[in-house]
C-alpha cells in the first residue's frame, strides 16, 4: 500500500518538474525565423543549383571541355558548342565557343561532382534556394541566359 | 428486428498501419491481424520506395556514386559515406591523411547526435509528447548549421571523398562545435527531467516489448537494439576503423530488453559521442585535408571488399564485388534498420496495439534506408 501511494506522489512530482521545464522555456527568446518575412544568410559554401562563372569580358569562363557532363551522375547537363574564328597573333584560328548550357535541376543531386572536375573554375554553386513551382519545365535551366540576365543586372 | 450480428470468439480483423501512417515515419506498411486491441500477427510489407541504390552502384562510377550513400539514410546521412569511402579507400590502397579522418570522425559524432536528437523528439512525439519535440529540433539545428558551414548541404551532405575531404574546416567550425557541447550537455540534463523521468513516460516504456538478446542475434539486429537487450557490440570498438581507437569512449549496454533500454542506450550514446567530439576537437591535428597519391579515375583491384561501420542505426555494412572496372560488379549495402525492423514481427506478437507502435519507435526507422 505505501509503494501505491509513493508512486502517486512520486509521479506527480515527476508531471510538476516537467511542467516546471515547460514553463521556463516559456520565457526564453523566441528563435523561430519568420520566414519568408524574415530570411537568414546562406552559409558561404551553400550549394545550390551551378551557375556559369563569367570572366571579364562578361563572357562565360567555359570552354566547353565536358569533364562536368561525363562526370554528373545523373546526366543533368547538356552541352552544346559552335566554332568560331578569331584571329590570334594574325593567323585565323577556329575556336569552340559555348552556345548552350542547359541544366536539368529535377535530377540533380547537388553532389558537387561537375564543380569539382572543372578545371577552369567555370562553375559554381548559386545560393539560389527560393525555387517553388508546380511544373517540371521551370527547373530545366538554361545557364547561358541566367548568366547574361546576371550580367545585365550588374552592369 | 433482426438480432445483432454476432461475432465468433476468434474473429480477427486485418488493421493496415501505413503506407502513410504518422507512426511509421515513412512508406512503410504493417499488415497487423487484430483481435480486437491486441496483435495477432503481424507482417511487415516493404518495397514503396525501393530506389535501387545496388543497381546504381553498379551502373555509376565510384565517384559517381558517392551522392548515393546520403540518400539512405536522411538523418544520418555522414555514417553512411563513412563506410563507402572506407571500403574504396581501403581496396584501392589510398591513404587518408589524418586530419581528414579526424574531421570525419567529428562529422560523423556531430551528425549521430543530430540522428538521434530527432529520434528522440519523434519517439516522445509518438508517445503523445510534442515540446520535447521542438526541444530537440532547437538543438539539431545547431548542428545542421554546423555541418552547413563546413559541407553546404543540411541533410544529404556527400562531404567525404576518396582520399580525404571535400573541404577543410575552419576555425569557425571548432569554435561553433566547442560552444556546442556544453549547450548540449544541458540539454541533455533537461530533456532526462522532463522526459526520463515522466511517470507515464516510464509506465508506457519500462517492462514493455522485451527482445531478447537471442532474438537479436536471430535476425541480425544490430546498433542501439541489440544494446538494449545486453549484447556488447560496436563496430567501432569490436572491428576499430578510421581514429576512433584514439579515442576514450564507453559503449552504453543495457540488460533489461525492453524498451525503455533501447531508450536509454541512445540517451547515453549521446553523451559518448559529445565525448568523441571533445577529444577530436582538442586532438585535432593540422595538415593536408587531401591524399596526396590518388589516382583519378578510380578503379578497384579484381576481389571482394567489405566495409562495416557503426551508424546512428546500427552497423553498416557495404560490400563490394570488382572486376578490376571502373565500376563495381556488385554491391550490396547491409543496412541496419532492415535487420532490425525485422525482429517486429515477431516481438509484437501478443501485444497491444499501442504498445507497439511504441516499440516500433524504439527501433529508430528511416524508412529510405531499409528500402533501399
Ligand atoms: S551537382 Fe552533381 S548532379 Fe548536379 S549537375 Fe553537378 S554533377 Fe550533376
Ligand atoms: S568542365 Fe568547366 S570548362 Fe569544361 S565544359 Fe564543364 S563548365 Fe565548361
Amino acid at each position: 500500500m505505501g509503494g501505491y501511494f509513493s508512486e502517486i506522489f512520486n509521479g506527480s512530482k515527476s508531471l510538476l518538474i516537467g511542467m516546471g521545464i515547460t514553463f521556463r522555456e516559456f520565457f526564453k527568446p523566441t528563435v523561430t525565423v519568420q520566414y519568408p518575412y524574415q530570411t537568414i544568410k546562406m552559409s558561404a559554401r551553400f550549394r545550390g543549383h551551378i551557375e556559369l562563372i563569367a570572366d571579364e569580358e562578361g563572357k562565360p569562363k567555359c570552354v566547353v571541355c565536358g569533364m562536368c557532363e561525363r562526370a554528373c551522375p545523373s546526366g543533368c547537363i547538356t552541352l552544346g558548342s559552335t566554332s568560331i574564328e578569331i584571329e590570334v597573333d594574325g593567323k585565323i584560328k577556329k575556336k569552340k565557343v559555348l552556345s548552350k548550357y542547359d541544366l536539368d535541376f529535377t535530377k540533380c543531386s547537388l553532389c558537387g561532382q561537375c564543380v569539382e572536375n572543372c578545371s577552369f573554375g567555370a562553375i559554381e554553386f548559386s545560393k539560389e534556394y527560393n525555387l517553388a513551382s508546380t511544373r517540371k519545365e521551370d527547373y530545366h535551366f538554361n545557364l547561358l541566359e541566367r548568366l547574361k540576365r546576371l550580367e545585365e543586372r550588374n552592369a | 428486428m433482426s438480432a445483432p450480428i454476432q461475432l465468433r470468439p476468434d474473429e480477427t480483423f486485418i488493421l493496415n498501419v501505413g503506407p502513410q501512417h504518422p507512426a511509421t515515419h515513412g512508406v512503410l506498411r504493417v499488415k497487423m491481424q487484430m483481435d480486437g486491441e491486441y496483435i495477432v500477427k503481424s507482417e511487415t510489407v516493404l518495397g514503396y520506395i525501393h530506389r535501387m541504390h545496388e543497381k546504381m552502384g553498379e551502373n555509376r562510377t565510384y565517384a559517381q556514386y558517392l551522392p548515393n550513400l546520403s540518400r539512405l539514410d536522411y538523418l544520418g546521412a555522414l555514417g553512411y559515406t563513412h563506410g563507402h569511402v572506407l571500403a574504396i579507400e581501403r581496396a584501392a590502397g589510398i591513404e587518408v591523411p589524418e586530419r581528414a579522418e579526424y574531421i570525419r570522425a567529428i562529422t560523423v559524432e556531430l551528425n549521430r547526435v543530430a540522428s538521434h536528437l530527432f529520434w528522440f523528439g519523434a519517439f516522445v512525439m509518438d508517445l503523445g509528447g510534442f515540446s520535447p519535440l521542438m526541444y530537440a529540433i532547437q538543438d539539431r539545428e545547431h548542428i545542421l548549421d554546423m555541418l552547413e558551414a563546413v559541407t553546404g548541404a543540411r541533410l544529404t551532405y556527400c562531404y567525404y571523398r576518396f582520399g580525404g575531404l571535400y573541404n577543410d574546416v575552419d576555425d569557425d567550425f571548432t569554435e561553433a562545435a566547442k560552444r556546442f557541447i556544453p549547450r548540449m550537455r544541458k540539454s541533455l540534463k533537461k530533456y532526462d527531467a522532463l522526459v526520463t523521468g515522466n511517470i507515464i513516460f516510464q509506465k508506457r516504456l519500462e517492462g514493455i516489448a522485451p527482445v531478447s538478446a537471442e532474438m537479436c542475434r536471430k535476425y541480425g539486429a544490430t546498433g542501439p537494439v541489440a544494446r538494449g537487450s545486453g549484447i556488447n557490440f560496436d563496430v567501432r570498438k569490436n572491428e576499430p576503423y578510421s581514429v576512433y581507437p584514439e579515442f576514450d569512449f564507453d559503449i552504453p549496454v543495457y540488460h533489461e530488453c525492453d524498451s525503455m533500454a533501447r531508450y536509454k542506450v541512445r540517451m547515453d550514446e549521446m553523451e559518448q559521442s559529445l565525448r568523441i567530439i571533445e577529444q577530436g576537437l582538442e586532438k585535432l591535428p593540422g595538415g593536408p585535408i587531401m591524399a596526396e597519391k590518388k589516382p583519378k579515375n578510380i578503379k578497384l583491384p579484381v576481389g571482394d571488399f567489405y566495409q562495416a561501420v557503426e551508424t546512428a542505426r546500427g552497423s553498416f555494412g557495404i560490400r563490394i564485388v570488382s572486376d578490376g572496372d571502373k565500376n563495381a560488379y556488385r554491391l550490396k549495402l547491409r543496412s541496419p534498420t532492415y535487420s532490425n525492423m525485422h525482429l517486429f514481427d515477431e516481438a509484437c506478437e501478443g501485444m497491444l496495439i499501442m504498445d507497439a507502435l511504441a516499440f516500433m519507435g524504439t527501433l529508430d526507422l528511416v524508412i529510405p534506408e531499409m528500402d533501399r
